[in-house]
């Protein structure tokens, strides 16, 4: 049994953390609404971008001479991951979903006999893969410091993945991150960047759209287009991933809370009947030695 | 009057631009050009430049626009640039960093090819921002 101390220590410290995550809670879903915004807002780029590298890649499909950024070059045996998640943790099972995704998905590679290659773009995932892969980490890119993500960091990482697909250094890049449908569901997702994979949805389309005149030619618009599809991909990998952060945290910090309001009252509880087990005593012990006199 | 048709102008990070308007004139790589009502679809790159739009009434709306694709179609023209600001946004601070993106980009080139069109991409710049800077 503890002592009424004890009990007093444990729930002011329980109430000094419920105040902590009440806090964080709030903070996320501060920075959800934002995130979530700037998510959304860069879906339409995302959208139009697949539709017009499926209009241009429709002329060549199954054609000898495409791009090797669009029909990949024949090999698949050095797999690239590109996994994204987040630079912090306490936001539910966020980053260690994504990591067993990717984990899952680098196992099942090395059973095939890939050689497997991970690109880590935030701490967390890293941290979650060093265990099992640290030999496979190429490398980690933190974005620790950054108030708002930008197209530029985006960039950087595409063409670092480039400049690694133009050395040779691999053949096929999938990137995971967390799709973001609400607050409390987050997909993580697995998606080929290169060679492009183009949604059938926007194929279906485009296979109905007119013929296009193209200035320069349909390979110098391609050269053009097909980079700027990775960094594309992976800026709106990236955004998704920080409303899911956010959303994520949002609701792990809600059920703290709310855990720690129920200790709390349980706490609570005992604190008063020991008291009064306490007092009880006391009184009894007062009458028992009045009685004896 | 010219016809209106739908214009959409999309960066990576929001959608910049999205109405009916007259006419749309995009700094292409291959020239300028003025989009009309009922064009053929065509598709072709953008150079670092200002996009002028005019609106049905007339009004024009001035745009930089760096890096994209412009895309039409028969439903209208969508432009894909990396990065868009209105002129009137374009302040000096903005400017002087595009110019030493530019010129980083020239220095980092490994290659004569990338350095040449890296080289072409900042004096593309340096002549949109002298001409913006003249217009206002």
């Amino acid at each position: 049994m503890p002592s009424l101390k004890d009990l007093r220590n444990r729930i002011a410290s329980v109430k000094a953390t419920q105040k902590i995550t009440k806090a964080m809670q709030m903070v996320a879903a501060a920075k959800l609404r934002r995130a979530q915004q700037a998510a959304e807002a860069a879906r339409p780029f995302a959208e139009r971008m697949n539709a017009v590298l499926a209009n241009l890649a429709g002329a060549f499909e199954g054609r000898p001479d495409a791009p090797v950024l669009l029909a990949g070059n024949g090999r698949t045996d050095v797999q690239l991951l590109v996994v994204c998640t987040a630079e912090r943790g306490l936001c539910g099972a966020f980053n260690s979903s994504i990591a067993r995704l990717a984990r899952d998905h680098a196992n099942r590679l090395i059973g095939e006999g890939k050689t497997v290659k991970i690109l880590c773009v935030g701490r967390k995932g890293a941290d979650a893969l060093r265990r099992q892969f640290a030999d496979k980490i190429i490398e980690v890119i933190e974005f620790k410091g950054v108030k708002q993500l930008g197209y530029a960091h985006a960039d950087g990482v595409g063409k670092k993945v480039l400049a690694m697909f133009e050395a040779g250094e691999f053949d096929v890049a999938t990137l995971f991150y967390s799709q973001f449908k609400s607050v409390i569901s987050q997909i993580p997702t697995v998606q080929q960047i290169v060679p492009a994979e183009i949604p059938a949805d926007a194929k279906q389309a485009a296979a109905s759209g007119a013929v296009y005149d193209c200035e320069p030619s349909e390979e110098e618009i391609l050269a053009d287009l097909l980079p700027r599809n990775v960094s594309t991909q992976i800026f709106r990998a990236l955004l998704e991933n920080a409303a899911s952060e956010q959303g994520s945290r949002m609701s792990a910090m809600d059920n703290a809370t709310r855990n720690a309001g129920e200790m709390i009252k349980k706490l609570t509880t005992t604190y008063n009947r020991s008291r009064q087990a306490m007092i009880t005593k006391e009184l009894i012990e007062i009458i028992s030695g009045a009685e004896a006199v | 009057m010219a016809e209106a048709f739908k214009f959409e102008l999309v960066s990576p990070a929001r959608l910049v631009l999205s109405e009916e308007v007259a006419q749309v004139m995009v700094p292409g790589a291959e020239g300028d050009f003025t989009m009309l009502k009922g064009h053929s679809p065509f598709m072709t790159t953008v150079r670092p430049g200002v996009l002028e739009a005019t609106s049905p009434a007339g009004k024009v709306i001035k745009i930089f626009v760096r890096g994209g694709f412009a895309d039409a179609s028969p439903a209208g023209l969508t432009i894909l640039a990396e990065q868009a600001i209105p002129v009137e946004e374009l302040k000096a601070d903005v400017i002087a960093k595009e110019i030493k993106d530019a010129e980083e980009d020239v220095s980092d080139a490994k290659t004569a090819e990338g350095k040449r069109v890296a080289q072409e991409k900042l004096d593309q710049l340096k002549a949109v921002f002298a001409a913006a800077a003249t217009s206002h």
